[in-house]
């Protein structure tokens, strides 16, 4: 069969190879399986055999979990062997021991023994399966033996219930098997087993008699045997074949075969599935599970739609690739382009069964299954039909297949009872004139109606009695159900089959009506969440809107956790609860959804018996936090709508979530990149106004120190003179930045004492006198101003700085003017310049402190403290200060308003 | 050096200027000073000055656009006061054209001896003029004329 000349492997089996080789595929651990036809063959015997000559070679060995099933040959073995304590589980008021993941990865044996691979965990585990904790020990680099009865395989599930009559719900998926590093079989021919099993060997005396008479009869085992040996044999197959690939022996396959299985949410999709399986994998071709999703499927009930998503995932576990199609109308059509479009070469259907209602084989005529048009279609097909196993479907069913409730059905009948009375008390008064062919047309309506609200069954009930009320009134002999003329009965025919069609037909335009409604109602809330989170700009807003959406649209709880500093999940956001109470099963969930970036919680493989689902939030791959919904009906968060609605939320809030940290960051940013040029221009002015001074100082000292000798006398006055003014200029400096500091910490108390503006302005000229020399300073205060209520050395201080910062920025020789008012309660007091003014737009930005520092380098001597210590004095009295245009609108004028002695005294303090 | 040489001073600080110039007559020189760096320009073309001595933190030009603007024709050493003492301001300044960098507060001791080891470098009777003359054409780059034949061409 194999052409060595033909065709080369395919470059990633090379890889593929590559990794096998590996040790421990890339710290993952590597699994060795002993696989055994039925209970009985001695699986744990060999496994524990093998472990202990493991152990002799030097290898750390632990039993995680061996089922010894009280046989003594097995449970000798155990001795000496290091055996990891159970986990207490308790269920139900039993105590149920459970592998202990968590101690076993902590041991870190080299290799573990975890026996009965397909185990079901008790409720409350981590896992539903053991062999989910067996994958999870292998992903933390321990190598694993464990054992698997050829029943467990998934695939063979059906087979297996075909021959022995009992279906095992444990199953684990094919793939397990292929990624398996070593299966071995253990054989055991049939005869042996039931004498190994009559010598009480393999159950305790008081179980062996029933499980001869149930499972252990010779035909049985024999079947089983061959399966096993079969299962065995397609591994050796698998491994002589990738070593073939690995050795570029030969082409595998030809040209790129595919195998397309198409289901519906009929219940034999998961038998379709699995026949499938089985085909692709003796033909060794890659397979496909499809299905097409039309707006007829919108309008499903939650359980059929359910049976389709169940159907993938059983796929998807077998190791197949999986694709949800979407059409208006045609599915065959959507799933031949498909089928071509992937070069599938294979297809396989299930044949429609009709569940033996007359009624829907009735319907069938004019309603084509999806499976005879693709075999009318697909003429370029290899195609296989698979007739599902009814017997063993339909045992299995566990959801009841949804049925209209007799109240549903009751008010259906009601109605189509009205519809018709109504009908006939229409048509009566004309009938005389009538043909008796428009008076059908009469209850033709009112079955259309009624067929529109309730569908099917509406259509059904007024089509009877539409039949029974037509035929009582309207044929001869009329108030009789008889029928004499030939014609009437063929007009009454025609009519049940006229107001069945019409009725059907109206019940589904009804229903996709529906149908589409609840699409568009669907988007139009997606848009609606998603138009209201882009207007949001806090992550927070986001959460808040996520959460609001996802109760609102899911009728159910909703809540997310993000990890805190300390990397706990805490709830941030709720609703319509902001805290819901989570028990541990509930956290566990949160937690491993986080950690793993998988859904986890109720409908999901992993703490199933959790209340709560939760779904992870990712941007670029990581997990910034959990959804946690949950639903009053625990069904619901299995639901594919449910799913795919929080898989479009989760979209959503992750691109919403990454836009706004991007946002964030560069705000952030922003603020840093500020609070740097904030911190160098303080930085910059404090080094220049401290230094400037001391520039003149030491300058004029070293000057006096060094040249004493060569200056004149009068160069040696004004140079002392000099180093004394510019000294006491560093002084004020200096004062001025106490002032900054105390206004800053809000330390500064003034102490308020009624006090004369005339006075205050009498020291502050005092002081001020080198300053003004050459200069006109105009005090305007009229006599009758009141008493402020101030403290005089702060406002002092304040009118200093104001006239300081005036003889700087305006010409020398020009006047200065202070003039004093009162109004409206306070003092006002406004010193002006004549010169170049300030503009408008600058005026609020003065009293900034270092405001000067931003504009570059200091143009003038001072600080860009001045003003903003006016500011910080003024309003520690209740008083304000701002700039305006001077008088005339020449120059600056600083406008000061401080509280009067007067009013502080009638008002209480001000 | 029989004539003192002339120092021009560009400095905004007028207490600096006062104390400077008293300095730089005690140590043997001749300053001329100005306040705004465009006068400071200006009078580089005009007073021809032996070295100059420049504020960086002038009211209403930069420093480093100073010493850019006088090094388009003068080749005189200019020395670099300033309060700003980081290595890339000093670094821009003495890339710009600067031939030392003095951080204030200084001693005049110090700023002296600068001064003499700067106007040591230079070759004697090396006068720059704010001129090119080709032929009969002279561009006058600090009045930013042109006169071809003494006349002057717009």
């Amino acid at each position: 069969m194999v052409h060595a000349d033909v065709s080369r492997a395919a470059p990633e089996s090379f890889l593929d190879a590559a990794r096998a080789e590996g040790s421990g595929r890339g710290g993952r651990g590597r699994l060795k399986i002993f696989l055994g036809a039925s209970p009985g063959v001695g699986k744990t015997y060999a496994m524990l055999e093998e472990a202990r000559l493991r152990r002799r070679a030097g290898v750390d060995v632990v039993a995680g979990l061996v089922e010894t099933h009280g046989r003594a040959e097995t449970a000798a073995l155990l001795d000496g062997l290091e055996l990891l304590p159970l986990k207490p589980v308790e269920y139900r008021g039993q105590n149920l021991g459970e592998l202990d993941v968590d101690a076993l990865i902590a041991r870190r044996p080299q290799l573990a023994l975890i026996d009965e691979f397909a185990h079901t965990n008790a409720p409350g585990s981590r896992h539903p399966k053991r062999w989910q904790d067996v994958m999870e020990v292998l992903g933390a680099g321990i190598d694993v033996v464990t054992t698997l009865n050829i029943q467990h395989v998934e695939s063979l599930n059906d087979a297996v219930a075909q021959i022995t009559g009992v279906r095992v719900q444990e199953t684990v998926p094919d793939s397990l098997l292929q990624q398996a590093d070593q299966v071995e079989l253990i054989d055991l021919p049939p005869e042996e087993l039931i004498a190994r099993l009559k010598g009480g060997k393999i159950y305790q005396a008081h179980q062996a008699g029933q499980a001869l008479e149930n499972f252990f009869t010779r035909g049985k085992l024999t079947a089983l045997r061959e399966m096993a040996l079969r299962a065995a044999a397609g591994r050796v197959d698998a491994d002589m074949l990738a070593y073939k690939q690995a050795n570029a022996v030969g082409a595998v396959w030809p040209t790129e075969e595919r195998l397309l299985v198409c289901v519906n949410e009929a219940p034999a999709a998961k038998s379709l599935v699995r026949a499938g399986k089985r085909m692709a994998e003796r033909a060794r071709i890659p397979w496909i599970v499809a299905t097409v999703l039309t707006p007829r499927h919108e309008a499903m009930a939650p359980e059929e739609r359910a049976a389709t998503t169940d159907a993938l995932r059983l796929a998807e576990t077998l190791g197949a690739e999986t694709a949800t199609l979407r059409t208006e109308s045609d599915a065959a059509g959507e799933l031949l382009r498909y089928a071509r479009q992937r070069n599938v070469t294979r297809l396989v259907i299930g044949r429609a069964r009709w569940r033996g209602a007359l009624l829907q084989r009735f319907m069938a005529l004019w309603r084509e299954p999806v499976s005879e048009k693709i075999l009318d279609g697909a003429t370029d097909f290899e195609i296989t039909v698979v007739t599902p196993l009814a017997k063993v479907e339909r045992r299995k069913a566990t959801k009841p297949v949804a049925r209209p409730s007799w109240t549903v059905a009751g008010l259906a009948l009601a109605e189509s009872a009205a519809g018709v009375t109504a009908a006939t008390l229409l048509a009566w008064p004309f009938w005389p004139w009538l043909p008796v062919a428009s008076i059908a047309v009469v209850y033709l309506v009112a079955v259309l109606v009624v067929a529109f609200r309730h569908g099917v069954l509406g259509a059904v009930c007024g089509s009877a009695l539409g039949f029974l009320f037509y035929n009582f009134f309207f044929t001869t002999p009329y108030y009789s159900f008889a029928v004499e003329q030939y014609e009437a009965v063929v007009g009454l025919l025609v009519f049940v089959v006229s107001s069945l069609v019409t009725g059907t037909l109206a019940s589904r335009l009804k229903a996709q009506v529906e149908a589409m409604r609840a699409t568009q109602a669907r988007t139009e809330t997606l848009y609606e969440f998603a138009r209201k989170i882009a207007a949001t700009t806090k992550a927070d807003d986001v959460l808040w809107a996520a959460v609001a959406h996802i109760a609102k649209a899911l009728h159910c709880h909703a809540i997310i956790l993000t990890p805190d500093a300390a990397g706990a999940l805490q709830q941030v956001q709720g609703h319509p609860a902001i805290e819901e109470e989570l028990d541990m099963r509930a956290e566990g969930a949160a937690r491993w959804a986080f950690d793993k970036g998988e859904p986890a919680g109720a409908g999901t493989g992993t703490l199933p018996n959790s209340d709560w689902l939760f779904v992870p939030l990712a941007t670029a791959g990581k997990p910034f936090g959990v959804v946690g919904v949950r639903f009053a009906d625990r069904g619901m968060a299995s639901d594919p709508e449910t799913r795919r609605l929080l898989l479009a939320v989760e979209d959503q809030v992750a691109v919403a979530i990454e836009r706004n940290r991007l946002a964030a960051d560069l705000a952030e940013a922003s603020v840093a990149a500020e609070s740097d040029k904030l911190r160098a221009a303080l930085l910059n002015s404090v080094s220049h106004d401290l230094r400037t001074p001391l520039v003149s100082v030491i300058g004029a000292t070293s000057s006096l120190a060094e040249n004493a000798d060569r200056l004149s006398p009068t160069d040696r006055t004004d140079l002392a003179v000099m180093a004394l003014e510019e000294a006491r200029r560093l002084d004020r400096y200096v004062q001025n930045l106490l002032d900054m500091t105390r206004i800053g910490h809000g330390a500064l108390k003034p102490k308020r004492s009624p006090v004369d503006l005339r006075e205050i302005v009498g020291r502050v000229r005092a002081d001020l006198a080198r300053l003004l020399e050459g200069r006109e300073f105009i005090v305007a205060v009229p006599p009758d101003m009141p008493l402020l209520d101030v403290d005089p050395v702060l406002i002092g201080q304040a009118f200093a700085n104001v006239i300081e910062n005036a003889v700087k920025y305006s010409p020398p020789g020009s006047p200065i003017t202070l003039q004093g008012a009162a109004a409206e309660g306070s003092a006002e007091i406004r010193i002006m310049d004549e010169g170049p003014g300030i503009a408008e737009a600058d005026r609020a930005k003065v009293f900034d402190l270092f405001d000067r520092a931003s504009m570059g380098d200091s143009p003038s001597q001072g600080a860009g403290m001045g003003l903003a210590i006016v500011k910080g004095f003024v309003e520690a009295h209740g008083g304000d200060v701002r700039v305006d245009a001077g008088a005339n609108g020449r120059g600056a004028a600083f406008v000061i308003r401080l509280p009067l002695a007067d009013r502080a005294q009638e008002g209480g303090s001000a | 050096m029989t004539e003192a040489s002339r120092i021009l001073l560009i400095e905004d600080e007028a207490p600096i200027r006062r104390f400077l110039k008293i300095a730089l007559g005690a140590g043997g020189f001749e300053a001329i000073e100005a306040e705004r760096g465009r006068i400071g320009i200006e009078m580089a073309a005009t007073r021809v000055p032996d070295a100059i001595l420049l504020d960086l933190g002038l009211p209403d030009m930069d420093g480093k656009a100073v010493i850019a603007a006088i090094r388009e024709w003068s080749q005189a050493p200019i020395i670099v006061l300033s309060v700003r003492d980081g290595e890339a301001e000093k670094v821009a300044a003495l890339d710009a054209g600067a031939d030392d960098y003095v951080t204030k507060p200084f001693a005049t001791g110090e700023l002296l001896a600068r001064l003499r080891a700067a106007l040591r470098k230079r070759p004697a009777g090396a006068q720059d003029r704010p001129e090119i003359t080709i032929g009969g054409l002279t561009l006058d780059l600090a009045a930013r004329t042109c006169t071809l034949d003494g006349r002057e061409v717009v």
